[in-house]
């Protein structure tokens, strides 16, 4: 067959263009580390980076930047958020997929999907005047002085968004997992349960690791709805019930004001740039892990 | 249901084409309905003991169908009707009393893909014994490689017992799935169209071993490979758009068809 080299440069146009569409999103996260760490510069040029990280100090007014509040606020409100949602999201999918009629899977899907859909500033909005009350009385009834702006308000608010994304990933995973493998077990005298903790949670591992490293990275980032019922306090939180201030909170709160002071500027790009720098690491620990669990 | 034993619900006669004591499966009346589709017809037969029973018929026919409703896997279809019953002895399969747990384990299952669970080579033969019972770590070693040599994989994994079954060929995971099965130690083995994703050479180390298990289990197979139905079934049941059409021991099933849809269905399949 004689193929008409109007066609044949067709051909060789798409696999460059695909190429390149390639390229480009590789080069995405290069760009903004790059970009990140170039503004970032001027905070090196008079703290070492363990300072930075580890001084608790915060006072910009007088140059000093210490993000150990920012990353360990950050850190309980997503553990938080995560402890929370991760068995919710595991154990529902599981009924989902595995026990629900057809009719009752296909409406939860729906409310899933809406949920996924609605903006983060209605979950803070919501937050404010649903979770924090309510944590606040919860705080009373323990004998703790607290309005309920708080590390736990904030993982509250962040499990509940991040529910939906966990979710959907969850459901798929278990949803390709062949039906055969359950009829195989359930013949070999295994239980329902059994089949689902032994051979079908297996089976989904790598998926499952998949679903809560996404959900950690859409949590470790989320940053309006958190902001909004977190208290904003710089301080080590020391409880459930203590404000606190996270990574992305720090940054939108501050950049109206104060990002005009070189400085400042730099030191929230430093922020950003940790945001980055620990999600980059989360997925690529957990890449790892996955392909550790696909062996099966 | 009791009352005839030759006499299904509506009179029709339970297909048993040999003596009344030698049967262990009995399906008594069974209907099955998923949504409005009526998918097996006021089925009466009976599958002898340590026979292999072939069930043979179209696509389509609800033959896989009523080889999962032996073992009650239907449970996992959400919207199927099931009424009329399968007897396993004189176990009822289905009904709230039933031990479906312990009535499973009597039967292995086959599929038609090999369908290894996602462990390595010794738990898949491991998983089933630890569900039968306490074995010691000597105990486990022993019974595994038993069954394996059951299959004759034995020699071709012994050094890769821990590697992931899913690396095996497609054919030894088929031997691998049927030393899984027998592990449980069951009394019946349900298989269908175990050889159908299998190489020549494959399908034949299976038919053998088919032949070989009939002395001790009893076999239903689901085929629509007439050749392989021919080859190593003892009994024939016929199905056609739900319905058994007729039971008979192979040899007069292939010589001397009795109903006019076998006979076109034979015809039919040799041209």
């Amino acid at each position: 067959m004689n193929i008409s080299s109007h066609r044949r440069t067709r051909d060789r146009v798409v696999t460059v263009l695909t190429y390149a569409a390639m390229v480009f999103v590789l080069l995405l996260p290069f760009a903004l580390f790059v970009g990140l760490a170039v503004k970032s510069d001027l905070l090196f040029r008079e703290h070492s980076l363990g300072d930075l990280l580890f001084s608790s100090v915060w006072r910009p007014s007088s140059g000093e930047f210490g993000f150990k509040p920012f990353i360990v606020g950050s850190v309980y409100v997503t553990l938080l958020a995560m402890l929370i949602s991760c068995p919710i999201c595991l154990l529902s999918a599981i009924h989902i997929t595995q026990y629900a009629p057809t009719r009752v899977a296909k409406v939860v899907t729906t409310a899933i999907d809406i949920l996924a859909g609605i903006p983060s500033v209605v979950y803070g909005v919501w937050g404010m005047v649903g979770v924090v009350p309510f944590v606040g009385k919860i705080a009373g009834w323990c004998g703790i002085q607290s309005n309920g702006y708080s590390i736990l308000a904030g993982g509250i608010v962040l499990s509940i968004m991040v529910v939906p994304f966990i979710l959907n990933i969850l459901m798929e995973i278990y949803r390709t997992i062949p039906r055969e493998l359950t009829e195989v077990s359930l013949s070999l005298g295994a239980t329902r349960w059994e089949t689902i903790r032994d051979v079908l949670n297996r089976k989904a591992l790598p998926g499952i690791l998949a679903a809560f490293g996404f959900g950690f990275a859409r949590a470790f980032g989320e940053t309006m709805a958190v902001l909004m019922v977190v208290g904003n306090v710089v301080k080590i939180p020391e409880g459930l019930f203590d404000p606190g201030y996270p990574l992305p909170a720090l940054i939108a709160n501050s950049f109206g004001e104060l990002g005009s002071i070189p400085e400042i500027e730099s030191a929230l790009m430093f922020a950003a740039l940790i945001l980055l720098v620990v999600v980059l690491i989360f997925n690529a620990t957990l890449r790892w892990l996955i392909i550790k669990a696909e062996r099966y | 249901m009791e009352s005839n034993m030759n006499q299904g619900k509506e009179g029709r006669n339970i297909e048993r084409p040999f003596a009344e004591g030698e049967s262990i499966i009995r399906v008594d009346g069974l209907n099955l309905h998923a949504g409005k589709t009526h998918i097996l017809k006021n089925i009466n037969v009976e599958i002898p003991k340590n026979k292999l029973t072939v069930i043979l018929g179209p696509s389509g026919c609800g033959k896989t169908t009523l080889l999962k409703c032996m073992n009650r896997l239907t449970d996992l279809t959400p919207d199927i009707k099931v009424s009329g019953n399968i007897y396993i002895g004189e176990q009822p399969v289905f009904g709230s009393k039933t031990d479906i747990v312990a009535l499973r384990r009597k039967m292995g299952l086959l599929s038609q893909r090999p369908f290894p669970l996602p462990m390595n080579i010794y738990n898949n033969i491991a998983y089933g014994l630890k569900l039968r019972g306490k074995y010691t770590r000597a105990e486990l070693n022993e019974l595994v490689e038993y069954y394996l040599r059951q299959v004759n994989l034995w020699d071709e994994v012994k050094d890769r017992l821990r590697s992931p079954a899913v690396r095996l060929s497609i054919g030894q995971q088929q031997r691998l799935c049927l030393a899984r099965g027998l592990a449980v130690n069951p009394d019946i083995i349900l298989a269908d169209e175990p050889t159908s994703a299998l190489d020549p050479v494959s399908s034949e180390a299976i038919e053998k071993q088919f032949a070989a298990l009939s002395k001790d289990y009893t076999l239903v197979m689901v085929t629509h490979v007439l050749r392989q139905a021919r080859r190593i079934a003892d009994y024939v049941i016929f199905m056609y758009l739900g319905e058994v059409i007729e039971m008979r021991p192979a040899q007069e099933f292939f010589d001397d068809p009795r109903e006019e849809q076998t006979k076109k269905y034979l015809a039919g399949a040799f041209n």
